[in-house]
């Protein structure tokens, strides 16, 4: 086991080293050899994450049933005697499963980019901050304790404000990076204050004793309450604010379409596979904690999920551009993780731990295919040199290799077996369907709705009206075929992989069937909207412009977002800055400043008048002299 | 009373001192209010003499008249066109020194007169000796006044060093 | 001696209270260390005068005239040097004018 963590510790100093050498040497180097270093860094620490996983999941990490927990930790700041913040590293089968996907799809976006990227101004400054990205989400997942998570959950927070920005020169970027970082920053104030509540209550930083169901706080009785609810409801609602954040769960969710103006393959590893799911990560992280002792907020987080998804999937029908669309897209699956978290208990008796595992599952398979549509989407920008739909159309014949692994990845989120998106997003509606008959029918009604707008993409792109194009698009060269090919095998392969037997909430191994009731629907639910998808956009007709007259009210709000924007450009504009910010401004600028104003006002003719006998006019000062004197001198003489 | 000559000496040299300083101090020609100054302290010499202080005549001669207000022609030569006349001076000014002035002279004149004197039994008419005025100024003993002489002589270099340092050219 | 003591002080008074006068109403430099020879010359006369009216045996009233004539021989000469480098300067010696230094 000892080897491993000291692999794991190579891991993160790989890409450190790398964003080091590329940020402080990058200028100095061809955009030939800084990819190179990039991309070997990178390849170097997929290889060791491969290994590293593989070991954790078939020799060492099984204790008899069990996949344990193993970390590795140093003392790093004292506070108090209980609580003490450590470095380290911890292995066990969520982190291992997340050292795959991060390592692979941030591979695959490192060789993508050689080509994507090819003769960018500046390069060299993106791949080390690719470097660094990956550096603070492989930190983030193998963080052995909360306040370390904070620490990389921080770190990827900046990586992804510098990379969304990455064309800096462009003021919707700009706006872009800056509202990111202010949204996720604000979310990620709750998520510090629910860690300083945690700790204070638990005395500890640590994932294994905060995990630990036979631990003494999971026997404490604290009831302390705040406002009518016990702290940890306050903790855990408050450190999943945060992963709202991070995730673009409801309402904190307007950071990511805009996200969008970064580099597609930025947005196919940051904001699809890996950075927006350290919200699920995190709930998954702490699981244990949230079923037993705020098991209320679980059933919060279900529905936020919920409400989260159906509204992106609805959005998502409406978008024009393509990234949009993904996005949308993106915030609707992550929620289908945090339902699936939400409805799920502890344990691995039948059904019982099916959610989490279903999550993780969904996880892992979401991230190869949504990484596979970006990069799709962005080899199609590549070609075409726009994101709007209405400039594409009829693209199959010209981008073959594109079309093809495309469409497995619609064909795999839409959940049509036998891709990977089926599987996972099965055992979701199963483990939903077990726990609320309400969820079920909302993350179903979901599903059809992706199928939906999924297909509507391809159709826009790949079939439908032919668009003239001012130059020929064509295919891409290796390095970015390259990784659509491979995605597009893991995409097909994931969904075999038994994953129940590994990943589970208690460690035990898991079996799992296919419930028919709920497989069949569900495909039947993908197909649906694929057909539907097919009749509107296949061949350019008119019909869709009906549907979307006909739909009204809900189609204009659908495609401006449901206004959340506007409401929030309201909050903080109108109220926030013009009402609350502009009158407490007025009153510090007259009546704070006021007073001081006056008060030097007042001191400062004072002091003129003082400064007058300090004249030096001499004369002056003799007449006083003499005069006084004389005064002086008479009184004592009479 | 019969008017003997040194009171009629005495009167002239009271009416030349009041009247040129008065003169020196409100002449706006700079240049003749040095020439007032002149006669003031020629004036003052006459006092000296008619005091019977003639050792003291002597050095008010050379050392004011003759160093002094050289000085102060050079410096006036230096500084300002001769024949320029300087500003009227503002009335509240002038009545504020008036007021000082008079009224200081007032008091002081009050006192002068009204006070009664232990006049010396016997005043000595006579002329003080040469050798006891070199005597005091070069002994040591008591009422000799060798230390504050050599004082004034360091001060006196002083002075030169200084004049010399603030007023050359850099 | 026919001529009483308050004579001569009578004058060394209006002498002196002139410079007074002087001192605070002229603008010129020069003007005013001229006034300030008049108040010290008025001092020097009531040094001479008590001495030979009240004391006649002695001699402290002369030599402290002397030695004020001195003194006044070094001031003047330094204040003069002081003028004249502050004409060399500012190019007047008016004390309205003269203000750098001043409120």
């Amino acid at each position: 086991m000892e080897p491993y963590i000291l692999i794991a510790l190579f891991i993160l100093i790989i890409p450190i080293f790398s964003f080091l050498l590329l940020g402080l040497l990058g200028s100095k180097m061809s955009h030939k050899t800084a990819g190179l270093i990039g991309t070997t860094g990178l390849f170097i620490v997929a290889l060791l994450s491969y290994i590293t996983a593989f070991h954790y999941f078939f020799s060492f990490g099984k204790v008899g049933e069990t996949y344990e927990k193993f970390s590795a930790s140093f003392q790093w700041l004292h506070l108090t005697d209980h609580l003490h913040i450590d470095l380290g590293v911890l292995l066990d089968p969520i982190s291992s499963m997340m050292l795959v996907v991060i390592s692979t799809v941030s591979l695959m976006v490192h060789i993508y980019s050689l080509g994507y990227m090819h003769g960018e101004k500046g390069f060299q400054r993106y791949y080390a901050f690719l470097s660094l990205f990956s550096f603070s989400m492989l930190g983030l997942v193998l963080a052995p304790n909360i306040f370390q998570m904070y620490i990389f959950w921080e770190l990827v927070g900046v990586s992804s404000y510098l990379l969304i920005g990455f064309y800096y020169t462009k003021p919707s970027a700009v706006a872009a990076s800056k509202k990111a970082f202010i949204v996720t920053r604000f979310a990620d104030l709750g998520f510090l204050v629910g860690i300083l509540i945690l700790s204070y209550f638990t005395k500890t930083f640590d994932f294994n004793e905060l995990t630990n169901v036979h631990g003494s706080i999971f026997h404490s009785h604290i009831t302390t309450t705040f406002m009518g609810f016990s702290v940890f409801s306050w903790a855990t609602l408050l450190i999943f604010m945060g992963g709202a954040g991070k995730s673009a769960m409801l309402p904190l969710h307007i950071w990511l379409p805009d996200a969008m103006e970064g580099p597609t393959p930025v947005s196919a590893l940051i904001h699809a596979a890996t950075m927006v799911v350290a919200g699920v990560y995190l709930v998954a992280r702490l699981f244990p904690f949230y079923y037993f002792m705020t098991p209320h907020v679980l059933t919060v987080i279900a529905y936020i999920g919920a409400a989260t998804s159906l509204f992106a999937a609805v959005v998502a029908c409406t978008q024009t551009d393509i990234k949009r669309v993904l996005a949308f897209s993106t915030i609707s699956q992550i929620a289908y993780m945090m339902v699936a978290l939400g409805v799920s208990r502890y344990g691995a008796d039948g059904e019982a731990g099916l959610g989490f595992m279903a999550s993780m599952f969904h996880l892992f398979t979401h991230a190869f295919f949504k990484a596979l549509l970006f990069l799709g989407a962005g080899a199609v920008i590549h070609a075409v040199h726009s994101n709007d739909m209405s400039d594409m159309g009829g693209l199959r014949k010209y981008l073959p290799i594109t079309h093809i692994t495309f469409l497995i990845a619609c064909l795999s989120i839409a959940g049509i077996p036998p891709f990977s998106g089926f599987f996972s997003k099965d055992e979701i509606l199963v483990a939903a369907f077990h726990k609320d008959i309400v969820l079920f029918a909302c993350q179903y009604l979901v599903a059809g709705l992706t199928a939906f707008y999924m297909f509507r993409l391809y159709y826009n792109i790949f079939w439908g009206k032919e668009n003239h194009y001012h130059h020929t698009p064509e295919e891409a060269g290796l390095n970015m075929t390259g990784p659509l090919m491979f995605l597009a095998l893991l995409t097909v392969v994931t969904g075999f992989i038994p994953f129940a037997r590994f990943v589970t909430s208690d460690g035990l191994k898991m079996e799992t069937e296919m419930v028919w009731i709920v497989a069949i629907p569900s495909v039947l639910v993908g197909v649906l909207g694929i057909v539907i998808a097919t009749i509107m956009y296949k061949k350019p007709t008119t019909i869709s412009d009906k549907v979307a007259t006909s739909m009204g009210g809900l189609y204009k709000a659908a495609s401006h977002k449901f206004y959340f924007d506007e409401l929030y450009m309201f909050v903080t504009k109108k109220i926030i800055f013009g009402l609350i910010s502009g009158s407490i401004a007025w009153f510090d600028r007259h009546v704070v400043d006021g007073f001081m104003n006056f008060q030097a006002y007042w001191s400062n003719g004072l002091s003129s008048k003082i400064k007058g006998l300090q004249s030096g006019r001499l004369q002056q000062y003799a007449w006083v002299f003499a005069a006084s004197v004389f005064v002086i001198a008479a009184l004592v003489i009479f | 009373m019969e008017i003997t000559a040194s009171q009629i000496i005495f009167y002239i040299l009271s009416a030349i001192i009041v009247g040129c300083s008065i003169m020196s101090v409100v002449s706006r020609k700079i240049l003749r209010a040095a020439t007032y100054l002149l006669f003031v302290l020629i004036a003052t010499a006459g006092f000296y003499v008619l005091l019977n202080y003639h050792f003291l005549a002597a050095i008010q001669i050379s050392v004011y008249v003759g160093g002094i207000l050289v000085l102060f022609v050079f410096s006036i030569f230096l500084t300002s066109q001769v024949g320029e006349k300087m500003p009227q001076v503002k009335l509240s000014r002038r009545i504020a020194g008036l007021i000082v002035s008079l009224g200081g002279a007032a008091l002081t004149l009050f006192v002068l007169l009204t006070q009664n004197y232990p006049y010396a039994a016997k005043v000595s008419e006579s002329e003080i000796d040469m050798y006891a005025i070199g005597q005091s100024l070069m002994g040591t003993e008591r009422f000799q006044y060798l230390l504050p002489f050599e004082a004034i002589s360091v001060l006196l270099l002083a002075c030169i060093i200084t004049g010399i340092l603030v007023a050359r050219k850099k | 001696m026919s001529i009483p003591m308050e004579f001569y002080l009578v004058v060394s008074t209006i002498m002196f209270f002139t410079g007074v006068y002087g001192f605070i109403t002229r603008h010129n430099m020069l003007a005013i260390l001229m006034s300030l020879e008049l108040i010290l010359n008025a001092v020097n006369v009531n040094f001479v005068v008590f001495n030979r009216f009240l004391f006649p045996g002695q001699m402290e009233g002369m030599f402290f005239s002397i030695f004020s004539i001195g003194v006044a021989a070094a001031e003047t000469a330094v204040a003069i040097a002081i003028i004249i480098n502050v004409f060399r300067n500012m190019k007047k010696i008016d004390t309205s004018e003269v203000k750098n230094m001043k409120y």
